[in-house]
């Protein structure tokens, strides 16, 4: 930020750089952020209250909490024992071990609700199977919880990887020479080296879980009070022309997203050195 | 270490003799995972367009409504990255370069596309940009229409990648040496000059690169595009709503092949602009 004398732009540069920049972002990003708020409250905040408070909108808060609390359990084990396994080895297949784990970034999310109705639906692969057996996955929360493990699968690895690269092997090294088992290397050598890394890949797949849209809204059959989520929630109250009640409940998913770009915000300033890949898709 | 050293120490051990333990486990979880969450569904994808035979694929992806969404998906997306290339550059320069009250706040909110579910940002667009809306009313009245119209598409697509180019360029921008923009002025070049002949090739690979992973992001986008696209076949239909709706009439090869026809289409794409701004780096470092 400091101003070299061969950095300094003309004043009237300066000035319409910053107006220009400022005033697209206040229009292409600020409005629809305030839009959702104005909407939501435009009946009263008693409204609001009671369209965030309705049994449906509760069900869909439930569902969205629960697919968030499977999967991002379950990717960020993954990502640890896929960093664990692509920085403490050398193997053969090793690059594109780590190409395949960022597969799901380049994927449309409707792909990744569609390959599992391919796999699990009525005319799937396995849908005779598991209908033999009674289990239902698609138009289930079964079949939401595997869509959303798939959209949000790299985030907690690609976190991990570059750090845990970057970081060598000499800790562990040590630590197994001296006799610690996997588990005690783990826990009391690698994690604490990562930990605001493995927070904030938790933190970007956590808010990535509860807001995803496409892959579960193909997977879900939106069926109110059972199998929507949040988001789908508020796609049914804004296709009922119940607007209102649909911006109050996007109010509060719009609320968690500030919360996270804070988190987020905060975690990159004091651990920026520490946070590998600042970048989030 | 030796074979012998990591044979002796775990008669099972191939890898290039890490001292560490858990190489299998980690491994085999790490293929079981991936091969259960994304390898096995990726093999339906590929294999079950055919299934029903080349004519019904062929069939489906050539259909007018196919390739005219095909065609909305494809372009409204390169329109929405070109836009994001230059604004993104616009907004990474001054957020580098200048100091201004709210720097920071401004800073932090150009991640919000990324942390806002795209349903919420989708209806809030819609209401934004309808005929009736904050923005949609300033040109109702001189007959352009934003939503539920191709533009209104982009505009979507402009909102949800827009922080790939400028988080792309910001790191280039701040690593940038101060030395050549100096030498640039001292040999006489203005500073505009300067800025167009000097800076931008500088930061050249990292633009491709933001405009890649934003171009890549709007082909499949779905939740913001929805609202506001209106939905017309053939006129404002986008690919990712043309395999729900032939999920729903339960064609699951009509689905997969346009599903699959998306997803080869954006490889190329994606490895040409790659392969281009690798050719660029290497004939700038020349």
């Amino acid at each position: 930020m400091k101003q070299n004398q061969a950095r300094r732009d003309p004043p009237w540069l300066v000035a319409a750089l910053i107006a220009v920049g400022v005033a697209y972002l206040a229009i292409l990003l600020l409005l629809p952020l305030v839009t959702v708020f104005a909407e939501a409250l435009r009946r009263g905040f008693s409204y609001y209250l009671g369209a965030i408070r309705e049994h449906d909108a509760l069900a869909a808060m439930r569902l969205t909490l629960l697919v968030a609390a499977i999967a991002v359990p379950l990717n960020t084990v993954f990502g640890l024992a896929a960093a664990w396994t692509v920085t403490k080895f050398d193997f053969f297949g090793k690059s594109a071990l780590v190409t395949l784990i960022d597969i799901p970034f380049s994927i449309s999310p409707v792909i990744s609700g569609l390959v599992y109705v391919l796999l699990y639906g009525a005319n799937g692969w396995f849908g005779p199977l598991l209908d033999k057996l009674g289990i239902q996955v698609i138009f289930n929360v079964t079949g939401i919880v595997l869509a959303t493990t798939l959209v949000t699968l790299p985030f907690v690895a690609r976190e991990l990887i570059p750090l845990m690269q970057a970081q060598g092997s000499d800790e562990e090294a040590a630590a197994a020479t001296l006799g610690a088992g996997l588990w005690r290397t783990l826990f009391f050598v690698t994690l604490p080296n990562v930990k605001w890394a493995l927070m904030y890949g938790v933190l970007l797949c956590t808010a990535r879980s509860m807001g995803e849209f496409g892959a579960v809204a193909v997977v879900s059959g939106h069926i109110r009070g059972q199998t929507a989520t949040m988001p789908l929630h508020v796609e049914i109250l804004y296709n009922e022309y119940a607007y209102v009640a649909a911006f109050a409940v996007a109010s509060l998913l719009a609320l968690f997203a500030l919360v996270t770009l804070a988190v987020k915000t905060l975690l990159e300033a004091r651990f920026g050195d520490e946070l590998a890949a600042q970048r989030w898709r | 270490m030796t074979v012998a050293a990591s044979a002796s120490s775990a008669g099972w051990r191939l890898t290039a003799g890490s001292p560490l333990p858990g190489f299998w486990p980690a491994l085999g979880f790490t293929l079981a995972y991936l091969s259960f969450f994304m390898l096995l569904p990726l093999a339906a994808l590929a294999l079950r367009p055919w299934e029903s035979g080349l004519d019904h694929v062929w069939a489906v992806i050539s259909s007018p409504r196919t390739v005219r969404a095909l065609q909305l998906s494809f372009g409204a997306a390169f329109a929405a990255a070109c836009v994001n290339a230059v604004f993104g550059t616009i907004v990474a320069w001054i957020l580098v370069r200048y100091e201004f009250p709210g720097r920071r706040l401004i800073d932090a909110i150009v991640d919000l596309p990324f942390a806002l579910p795209t349903a919420v940002a989708g209806i809030s667009l819609a209401a934004i940009y309808a005929p009736n809306g904050a923005i949609g009313s300033l040109f109702a009245p001189h007959d352009i229409r934003i939503a539920f119209t191709p533009l209104g598409v982009m505009i979507a697509l402009v909102f949800v990648g827009f922080p790939f180019v400028v988080r792309s360029i910001q790191p280039v921008l701040q690593d940038l040496d101060v030395d050549v923009e100096e030498a640039a002025a001292t040999l006489g070049a203005s500073r505009l000059q300067t800025i167009a002949r000097v800076v931008l090739p500088a930061i050249f690979p990292a633009l491709l690169a933001g405009f890649s992973l934003s171009f890549a992001r709007a082909v499949g986008e779905y939740g913001s595009v929805i609202f506001i696209a209106g939905n017309i076949p053939n006129v404002s239909e986008i690919a990712p709503l043309l395999i729900v709706i032939r999920l729903e009439e339960f064609d699951y090869a009509g689905a997969a092949a346009v599903g699959l026809v998306m997803l080869v289409v954006s490889l190329i794409l994606l490895f040409i602009l790659n392969w281009l701004q690798a050719h660029v780096v290497r004939s700038a470092s020349r």
